[in-house]
């Protein structure tokens, strides 16, 4: 069955009510990097239909991605910002998805995300993390950055927060479960900490400014 | 000073980079801010601290 963009529109509005629906159809929101935490996030803000995603991973699937990330075995080896794409053009066609194939940089990474109305960071290794979220605080001054911190192995669920930092930063997560400390990623809690990042951005984007 | 919401010595010629030091936290994994203001890390080693200064530091951990 294909849906025309006015019945998926509808049906969007049914849910969610018309003011509400008017609000995401008009926003932005930027992911960097389409791993656990990236794919996740796209696929709640498309079925949000938030109008425009902006989706940024150099890496193409691998084999140990399947354990979290959202894509399947015919993903491997193909980009990640392709193979997502193809899903979240399969939950709702009528998105306008942007996507970038390339490593986010200091160089690149205010240019990338300019016209967002907030940022997920969504990398694997801490440092970049960090470096992101320096370089969009500095360079991008009025956009919330949703980050995650904290989300190896299976703790508790409920360890698991939202902060808010330095004003227009969000950190979801546990905060301390590490990969460096060699505890693996599993898919429930990079699920959850997807899923807390999401509802922060829908937050954001519906006005709230509390975590 | 304040450091993330708690009251800190501040020593002679401190910098973000010394404080960072002996809180054991690794520079390269952490977010600054100074006053309200971010620290880009290249400015770590130089950017100067005193009591007056209210420092806030996020640390983050790997995996996503």
């Amino acid at each position: 069955m294909y849906l025309t963009q006015e019945e998926l529109h509808a049906a969007l509005v049914e849910r969610h009510g018309a003011a509400i629906q008017d609000r995401l159809d008009r926003a932005s929101v930027g992911i960097a990097g389409l791993g656990g935490l990236g794919s996740n996030i796209a696929v709640h803000l498309a079925r949000l239909g938030v109008g425009r995603l902006v989706l940024v991973d150099f890496d193409v699937v691998d084999i140990t991605n399947l354990n979290r990330q959202h894509y399947t075995m015919k993903d491997i080896g193909i980009p990640k910002t392709l193979a997502l794409q193809e899903q979240l053009e399969a939950i709702n066609p009528y998105l306008n998805y942007e996507t970038y194939t390339e490593r986010v940089i200091p160089a690149n990474a205010a240019r990338l995300f300019a016209d967002c109305d907030a940022v997920c960071e969504a990398f694997d290794r801490a440092d970049q993390k960090a470096m992101l979220i320096e370089t969009l605080l500095e360079r991008l001054p009025d956009t919330p950055i949703v980050s995650g911190s904290g989300m190896a192995g299976y703790g508790s669920a409920n360890a698991m927060r939202t902060e808010r930092r330095f004003g227009r930063l969000y950190v979801c997560g546990d905060g301390a479960s590490d990969i460096a400390d060699g505890i693996g990623l599993m898919a429930p809690r990079v699920a959850l900490c997807a899923a807390q990042q999401a509802t922060m951005v829908l937050r954001l984007l519906l006005g709230e400014r509390e975590p | 000073m304040r450091v993330n919401g708690k009251e800190y010595p501040c020593i002679a010629k401190m910098t973000v980079r010394s404080l960072l030091e002996s809180l054991g936290h690794d520079p390269q994994r952490v977010a600054v801010e100074k006053n309200g203001q971010i620290v880009p890390r290249a400015r770590f080693a130089e950017e100067p601290l005193c009591d007056t200064d209210t420092l806030e530091i996020v640390q983050f951990v790997g995996g996503g």
